[in-house]
């Protein structure tokens, strides 16, 4: 079936990929946000200290004799120590002059009192955080400028970092890992509800072209809709054909019954000799098409009814014996001797009809290509399960035909010049199918062939 | 002894090595360059642990510098390629060292966290500053227990004590500023200590072997923040010296070592760190002279000074200058 349908990728992939992907997106961005964030708490954190260190060397700034003294306590840079030990730098500045410290810490100019400025700056291939701090002393001689910068390392402020990122790393992985299952989860869900359509589509027998009536997901009833509307069609196309062929062959059957019976009484009535047979042959073929017409009819009927079985009870060997009593004169202007071999009482829960005509088929083709002076076996079977065989002294079915011989309108090549419809084999099957068995095809050893019905 | 001891005088046409120092010793001969080591700790101290890395490491040779702490501190900071490895008393000069980069690092060292800073400055003794007196003048008089009893004693009989005391000059020694400015810190005593010294004409002293000396003499009948750990050595031989560690708490600090981090020969540098630290795990005295480090109980009682940056906080110029201005008011008495 899929062999021949144009593939183009796959719903539960794709939706596996997009749910996957957004949550490798979703976790990357998780991940990168809580990393930005916990960035910005642990600066916030290391710059707090800074700022407390340097407020507490600020604050002891005093003016004595005239000269600008800072006597920090030492509270002022222990506070700075850190788990990685950070290193620390300081400068004190009044104005533009060092008073002490580090004097490649430089005051930033934009420092505005009474206000704490930070920056990251890298010096010697250290990462240095900077708090830098200023604050006005009124002297004797006017206003005096003492800015503090206290600088550490990063170190600390690292190792956390990355020790959080590891977590982060972990918990968005693990958030990837669930999400991932779940979307696969989810995908294989929803082409679950295709592949259960479609195997219950698939699962249908040749004929069945009823709407599906299992439920189905929303986003599916538009597709079902119209599978529904198509198949609906179909079948009704399908019936109209049927129809049309029944009534065809009705209408053809009656008129022939007509022609055949002028023909007859035309015969009666005609002396010269290539007269009557040219009579005799068109007799003859008038019987082919009406046979042939009433297979037809007799398939119609088969397809039809196969959709509504009538059950009841049959008795297969009284149906055998009338129809075999039915087909005796036709045997004997053959020569040939049917005979009955019935191991005992055979029921069957089926449709009568059907399975009378499908019988008849067996029987009436049997007699058909048997050559005269022959017998035919009719066998009723119950083991291994029910089954009717027909067998004839005939020159069998061609071996490579064995599969093909029961198709609509195929005929077998070792029938000669013998006029059929090809339909017999069919009808027999059919019936056989909408009882839930199946028609065997084969060769007897000794010769001839063997048509078995199982039910 | 094993090793070859060299004068000064054969050193003495080569730059830096040229100037005065308190001690040189060479350990081993090598064609290579020699190990370098500035160091504040006399040589007899550091011999064995120098002959045990050598025996290790054969083909090495060892150049010991010593000189005081201070000046340590001014030579390395002006030439650190010149030396693989700094060791002091002078904890603050010595992380001062390691803050400003000087240091390089030895990594994965199995020694506890309070006694390394920045993976580049590892402690490796526990010594007390002490108050050592001389038994012999001390007779009749009430041994101290602590820095109140010494004031007391002071007052009570200055004139025994006249021009017989002993204590560091704090401007010119690195370790004695580190004691009295963690004294200061930690009381009040220290500047009513200082002020009583003061007042009774207190000899001021580099180094402690000089003080140790001069009470062995009976020139000082007492001295207050001594080296422990020298004044226990001397004590061992000589019965006149009593060693006493201030009962309220003794100030502990911790010799430290540093591999300059423009070492000739890093590994080297780094070898040594290493050796030296695991000779100090093993403490045995016989190639460990000195006091290991104190356990972590006796850390609290005996105020072990904290390896961390605020030790820089004295180093400030502005403080440094005011606190020897305040030392000087109390301890130089204007007659």
């Amino acid at each position: 079936m899929t062999a021949n349908v144009i593939v183009s990728g796959s719903l539960r992939n794709r939706l596996a990929i997009i749910l996957t992907g957004g949550a490798a997106l979703l976790a990357l961005v998780l991940y990168l946000v809580v990393r930005a964030l916990a960035a910005q708490v642990a600066q916030q954190g290391q710059d707090n200290i800074l700022s407390a260190s340097m407020s507490s060397v600020l604050d002891t700034a005093v003016i004595r004799d005239g000269r600008v003294m800072l006597d920090f306590p030492y509270s002022s840079f222990s506070m700075l120590n850190t788990q990685a030990d950070d290193r620390v730098f300081y400068a004190i500045y009044e104005g533009e002059t060092l008073l002490s410290g580090y004097d490649w810490l430089v005051v930033p100019d934009d420092l505005a009192p009474e206000n704490t400025l930070f920056e990251t700056t890298t010096i010697n291939g250290d990462h240095l955080r900077v708090a830098t701090g200023s604050r006005v002393l009124i002297g004797s001689d006017g206003p005096r400028n003492v800015s503090v910068s206290i600088a550490q390392t990063q170190d600390a402020l690292s190792n956390t970092l990355n020790g959080i990122s590891r977590n982060v790393a972990f918990l968005g992985l693990g958030f990837f890992l669930m999400s991932s299952a779940l979307a696969i989860w989810a995908a294989s869900t929803t082409s679950g509800q295709m592949r259960r359509l479609t195997t219950s589509v698939t699962r249908r027998g040749p004929q069945d072209l009823s709407p599906v009536t299992k439920a189905v997901p929303s986003e599916m009833a538009p597709l079902v809709g119209s599978l529904n509307t198509f198949m609906s069609r179909l079948d009704h196309t399908l019936t109209q054909s049927e129809d049309f062929i029944a009534e065809a062959a009705h209408r053809i059957r009656t008129p022939l019954a007509t022609v055949r019976s002028h023909a007859e009484a035309t015969l009666q009535r005609v002396d010269r000799e290539d007269n009557r047979k040219s009579l005799q042959a068109m007799v003859r073929a008038i019987d082919e098409s009406s046979r042939t017409a009433g297979q037809l009819l007799d398939h119609a009927m088969v397809t039809f009814r196969a959709e509504n079985l009538e059950m009841s009870q049959v008795d297969l060997v009284e149906l055998l014996q009338e129809l075999v009593l039915g087909m005796t004169p036709v045997a004997e202007m053959k020569d040939i001797t049917i005979t009955m071999k019935v191991e005992g009482p055979a029921t069957l829960l089926g449709d009568a009809i059907l399975l009378q005509n499908a019988l008849r088929n067996l029987i009436d083709n049997a007699l058909k290509y048997a050559p005269a002076e022959t017998r035919l076996l009719v066998e009723v079977s119950r083991s291994p399960t029910l089954s009717v065989s027909v067998y004839d002294e005939g020159q069998g079915f061609a071996p490579d035909e064995i599969e093909t011989l029961s198709g609509r309108f195929v005929r077998g090549k070792n029938m000669g010049n013998k006029v059929g419809s090809g339909l017999g084999l069919t009808i027999a099957q059919e019936v056989a199918v909408a009882h839930g068995g199946k028609l065997i095809l084969s060769n007897r050893p000794e010769g001839g062939a063997c048509v078995t019905l199982f039910f | 002894m094993r090793y070859l001891v060299l004068l000064i005088l054969l050193l003495a046409p080569f730059g830096i090595l040229a100037r005065e120092w308190e001690d040189l010793q060479v350990f081993g001969s090598s064609d290579r360059p020699p190990l370098r080591i500035l160091s504040s700790t006399d040589t007899s101290f550091f011999a064995p642990i120098i002959e045990d890395f050598i025996a290790m490491s054969p083909n090495t040779s060892v150049e010991y510098f010593v000189t005081g702490t201070v000046e340590l501190d001014q030579m390395f900071r002006a030439a650190p390629d010149q030396f693989d490895i700094v060791i002091s008393s002078a904890m603050d000069l010595q992380l001062k060292l390691a803050n400003d980069g000087f240091s390089s690092t030895v990594m994965n060292v199995d020694h506890p966290d309070w006694a390394q800073w920045h993976n580049s400055l590892f402690a490796f003794t526990s010594e007390p500053a002490a108050i050592v007196i001389n038994r012999k003048a001390f007779d009749g008089l009430n041994i101290p227990g602590r820095r109140q009893d010494l004031i007391q004693l002071m007052r009570d009989h200055p004139d025994r004590f006249q021009g017989r005391v002993g204590t560091y000059d704090v401007r010119q020694s690195g370790l004695g500023y580190l004691f009295a400015t963690q004294d200061a810190r930690a009381t009040e005593t220290y500047w009513r200590l200082t002020e009583v010294m003061g007042r009774v004409g207190a000899k001021l002293y580099c180094c402690s072997g000089q003080m140790i000396d001069d009470l062995r003499s009976g020139d000082l009948i007492m001295a207050y923040n001594v080296l422990g750990s020298y004044a226990q050595a001397q004590a061992a031989i000589s019965d006149d010296l009593m060693v006493i560690l201030p009962s309220e708490f003794p100030t502990t600090m911790m010799r430290t070592i540093l591999a300059s981090a423009a070492a000739p020969d890093p590994q080297r540098a780094d070898r040594f760190v290493r050796h030296l630290l695991k000779l100090q795990s093993v403490g045995d005295p016989a190639i460990f002279p000195l006091p290991p480090l104190a356990v972590s109980e006796d850390f609290q009682t005996q105020r072990t000074i904290n390896l961390d940056p605020a030790l820089m906080t004295y180093l400030d110029q502005m403080k440094r200058e005011a606190f020897i201005r305040e030392w000087e008011d109390a301890i130089v008495q204007v007659d």
